[in-house]
């Protein structure tokens, strides 16, 4: 960048580096081996990094003994529910906030910096009482409703700023052209739209993916259980030989992030959606 | 004209509810409502089970936090895992952030490794953590059979002197990535001119980085320390998965302590009223923290 730096100055930023690397790298490539390990190099007194002998074994056992192969369906279910009913009552409540003022939008942004504040645990008691009264407790459509409002704030506050960036011009001039507010809002916004659409969707598939806490609460019934849930109640089960069906479990649990977040890399990586998916 | 301006305005309002409706509905219902009513439980005798009297009680829940032994155990828990974590985080985040901003090789695998523990649901970092401080099997412990320290293996997660640590070091790699990029972002607007200006005026890497470089990025780092505190304080799927508050109460995060009160001990009320305590004392460090940083910008 600017006068170059010392040789060792240089050095030391190497070292610096490969140390960041061991230190975020190491953990996932023990995930790996081990997903990979054959039973007998799992209880091995001294494991190895790599494992000498790969097997999808780990794989097949944990979607065929541990339900875990069941819980994903769950998952996926319901975070594609969530997913679409997100997208569906966002939309148009992102298009009033992006194109007219309003001190709702205000008032709507707001609530979203001050429900990052609350710990769940005020907010679940109650939610879980309400859902209990509508007999929605312990099922797959009271865990969505919770995904949806719970993605809501964010997905409001990334597809409006979709909306702000398609011209309003191109509105006016189909407008002009005699199209009705609908036919333009179809013609004109919707194509427009489509990759905020699937950013937004995208969005909220993970963030009901990978949660976990509602789930736990909520859930009672074991056949009901999501992916977090059941890859945590394994955990339970120690043995070493267990490890292994677990790690591949939960490689497969970050598949789904994984893809996102490539998808979403360049914007990721502009900072733009830095608030985007709570840890 | 004027009426016509004002029937427009007003048909334009009904559009604007009619849009809104379908989103303020279901959060009015599912988050604001909820959270109203959690405050208000918060000062209420509820405890789970189908017909139970909720009497109001004001501020009898606290009065019984505060003689609660193992509330004070866990708040102190729950401050050294938010500081420690927040902190630590922060730290190694601009230290990645500024070699990240450099023509460094191999600084793409850097970028994509620091952004996968972003990707992983907290249940699946839980996990590939106990892999890694597994007693037996773990990656730690054989490290440092490798290098001929076996005196250095320890239960990590399983021990009272290292759980906390351990679990500090996780909630740092896993939020870690999203500080980092958030940092990397806030380097990249700083103005390279100013830079030039300060390096022809003969100032030190490290003047430059001082007197340049961290002033323009004070508003980033304040807003992302201030949101990590928040997220680490509250959080909670982690160190379930981790330790589930063990050993003997070790790492008992406040949040892990609340779940355990209401739904193990179905102490609802006194749950509740944990969580606005929480909200408070995040409240007041939030204040405190800001007008600081205010202060110093003036």
């Amino acid at each position: 960048m600017l006068g170059k730096p010392s040789r060792t100055g240089r050095a030391l930023q190497y070292l610096a580096l490969a140390a960041y690397l061991v230190f975020l790298g190491f953990p996932l490539v023990w995930l790996l081996s081990t997903a990979f390990k054959p039973p007998r190099e799992l209880v091995q007194l001294h494991p190895a990094l790599i494992p000498s002998n790969p097997t999808f074994q780990n794989f097949v056992q944990a979607f065929t003994e541990q339900e875990l192969g069941r819980a994903a369906w769950n998952s996926l279910q319901v975070s594609l529910a969530s997913a679409v009913l997100t997208v569906l009552v966002a939309m148009p409540a992102s298009y009033a906030l992006a194109r007219f003022k309003s001190k709702l939008g205000t008032v709507a942004l707001g609530w979203v910096l001050l429900s990052q504040l609350f710990p769940f645990v005020l907010l679940i008691i109650p939610i879980f009482l309400v859902l209990r009264q509508a007999g929605l407790a312990n099922s797959h459509a009271g865990l969505i409703l919770i995904y949806v409002v719970w993605a809501l704030p964010f997905a409001l506050w990334m597809l409006q700023g979709f909306v702000r960036n398609i011209p309003r011009e191109l509105e006016e001039a189909a407008s002009v052209d005699g199209a009705s507010r609908l036919q333009t809002l179809r013609r004109v916004v919707f194509p427009l739209l489509a990759p905020g659409l699937v950013a937004t969707a995208l969005f909220s598939f993970i963030s009901a993916w990978n949660e976990f806490f509602f789930a736990l609460v909520l859930i009672k019934t074991p056949e009901l259980q999501t992916l977090p849930v059941a890859l945590a109640r394994f955990v339970g089960i120690e043995g070493t030989a267990r490890l292994g069906p677990l790690a591949a479990g939960s490689l497969l649990a970050t598949l789904p992030s994984l893809v996102f977040f490539a998808f979403m890399q360049r914007r990721l990586s502009s900072g733009s959606l830095a608030g985007a998916v709570k840890g | 004209m004027t009426t016509l301006r004002v029937g427009k305005q007003r048909s334009d309002k009904f559009t604007i509810y009619l849009l809104l409706l379908p989103s303020l509905l279901p959060v009015l219902v599912l988050s604001v409502f909820p959270l109203l009513r959690g405050i208000y439980l918060g000062f209420t005798d509820a405890r789970a089970g189908r017909n139970v009297d909720v009497n109001f009680t004001g501020f009898e829940n606290y009065k019984q936090l505060l003689g609660d032994e193992m509330f004070w155990n866990s708040f102190k828990i729950g401050l050294i895992w938010a500081f420690g974590v927040t902190v630590l985080q922060f730290v190694l985040a601009l230290g990645l952030a500024l070699l990240l901003n450099q023509q460094l090789r191999f600084r793409g695998v850097a970028r994509v490794l620091s952004v996968v523990p972003w990707a992983m649901p907290p249940v699946v970092v839980g996990i590939l953590w106990k892999l890694v401080y597994h007693p037996d099997a773990g990656l730690l412990n054989e490290f440092f059979h490798r290098i001929g320290a076996d005196g250095l293996r320890a239960n990590w997660l399983g021990d009272f002197s290292t759980a906390l640590p351990a679990v500090i070091i996780v909630g740092v790699w896993a939020g870690m990535p999203q500080t980092t990029v958030v940092l990397l972002a806030g380097l990249q607007g700083v103005a390279k001119e100013l830079h030039e200006a300060a390096a022809v005026d003969g100032a030190s890497a490290w003047h430059r980085f001082r007197h340049v470089t961290l002033p323009a990025l004070t508003p980033v780092i304040v807003a992302i320390t201030s949101l990590d505190f928040i997220w680490n304080f509250n959080s909670f799927g982690l160190v379930y998965v981790l330790t589930a508050g063990g050993p003997g109460g070790k790492t008992m995060l406040p949040m892990l302590f609340a779940y355990e009160e209401a739904f193990r001990y179905g102490n609802y009320g006194y749950a509740a009223a944990l969580g606005n305590v929480m909200v408070v004392i995040i409240v007041a460090l939030l204040a405190i923290y800001l007008r600081r940083r205010l202060r110093e910008a003036n």
